[in-house]
């Protein structure tokens, strides 16, 4: 090989390897790496309150991730939280009467959902196949974000001893 | 000779400078069309000031996130938030370490050399001879360093943040123990490709490149044609770079956030 070749081929290989590490920081150590891959169904959940969840936040069951939060908006009729979720069509199973709740990845961490199987099971046809998750269902029961400030002010308004 | 007159002459120098290499930059742009017919001589440069200065940042990079890793975990283990290890590597090393530490490297070991050379050939009449020949000095010889150092700063600064991430990995999972699976949930829920990736490593590294590439070419091409003049105009070139990458972080960073 003549040495302009071996030039030329060394810098291309330097600007592989260039956009190749531009590649690895952009889709493996950024949100992007959690946005979900593959084919979702949405959900809804009404919450009292959503604290720090972000949208992008990650949907967990028994702490397996199976979507994530796509949307968060303010319904004007109920003043509820209304988070949207985009869950992966190969979870399929999901009965339909689980719980969603807001929680936090260890003491700092950020915010998820953690959803709650539920029976499943039918009350108009209790033996029949179980009611499951589908594109636009809502979770019907809910669990709010813990604030600590509510925590405080529960502590000191109702465990005060000077209340009886 | 008076001490105030002095201290003026330097900080005049000093404004000189930079006005006179503020416009030497049109000059360097403007010869690009011209430059692309020698383009075999920008992949050439690409290959001195990319490809050789690898090595340095990687293993530099290397290392800069294995000290980060350390000094984080010992830090975060006083709060118990080791687990945060991660994030922490990734957000400094892309926001300021990765752009700033390349920059220098990249000045010491990629502006110096474009400087020296240049300055040779300045101090040596080879320049004055192209131009006898009807070669342009600065589409042959400047603005091909110059698009060089401009593209592969970038590059160079991705690579040694790769291997910042690579070395926080090693010393905090396979060292110190954090749960692997922890360290990378924990940086990729919090590292935003666009203000960190984007705005930090890409904008910050492409401006330093440009502006140590800019310092390197004009310091050369206007070096005092004599061993001494290269001798320190090669110095100038790291302390003005030094001095500038600093200075304009600190402007992006307030502009960019």
């Amino acid at each position: 090989m003549n040495p302009r070749r071996s030039f030329a081929a060394g810098t291309g290989l330097f600007i592989l390897l260039g956009f190749a590490a531009l590649v690895f920081l952009a889709t493996q150590t950024t949100s992007v790496a959690n946005n979900y891959q593959g084919d979702t169904y949405t959900v809804t959940a009404d919450f009292m309150n959503v604290g720090q969840l972000k949208v992008g936040a990650p949907v967990k069951m028994a702490g397996v991730r199976i979507g994530s939060v796509t949307a968060i908006t303010l319904d004007q009729k109920s003043l509820l939280a209304q988070v949207t979720m985009a869950i992966g069509k190969r979870f399929n199973a999901i009965p339909a009467d689980s719980s969603a709740a807001v929680f936090t990845s260890g003491l700092l961490g950020d915010q998820y959902i953690a959803v709650k199987p539920g029976s499943g099971i039918n009350p108009d046809d209790p033996t029949g196949p179980p009611l499951v998750l589908h594109d636009g269902s809502q979770f019907i029961q809910v669990q709010s974000a813990l604030q600590l400030e509510d925590l405080i002010g529960k502590f000191l308004v109702d465990g005060s001893p000077a209340k009886k | 000779m008076s001490a105030a007159s002095g201290r003026r002459n330097w900080l005049l120098d000093g404004l000189a400078q930079v006005g006179d290499a503020g416009l030497f930059l049109p000059t360097l742009l403007a010869a690009i069309p011209r430059s692309l017919r020698h383009f075999r001589e920008t992949v050439r440069q690409l290959w001195f000031v990319g490809a050789m200065s690898l090595t340095l940042i990687m293993v530099c990079g290397l290392f800069v996130g294995m000290v980060l890793a350390l000094q984080l975990y010992y830090v975060l283990s006083i709060f118990g938030g080791t687990a945060a290890t991660g994030t922490v590597v990734a957000l400094a090393v892309y926001r300021e370490l990765g752009p700033v530490v390349t920059a220098l490297l990249f000045a010491g070991r990629a502006g110096t050399a474009i400087t020296a050379e240049i300055g040779l050939m300045r101090a040596t009449d080879q320049l004055s001879a192209m131009e006898l020949m009807a070669v342009d000095p600065v589409a042959y010889v400047a603005t091909p360093r110059f698009l060089a150092g401009v593209i592969s700063m970038p590059l160079l600064c991705c690579v040694f943040c790769a291997m910042a991430i690579f070395g926080g990995h090693l010393v905090g999972v396979t060292w110190l123990g954090i749960d692997n699976g922890t360290f990378w949930s924990n940086m990729t829920a919090s590292v935003n490709v666009w203000t960190d990736i984007v705005d930090g490593v890409l904008y910050k590294s492409l401006a330093f490149g440009a502006v140590v590439t800019l310092i390197a070419v004009h310091q050369g091409y206007t070096t005092p044609p004599t061993s001494e003049g290269v001798a320190y105009a090669t110095t100038r070139t790291v302390v003005a770079s030094s001095i500038a990458i600093l200075a304009l972080d600190f402007m992006l960073t307030a502009f960019l956030t």
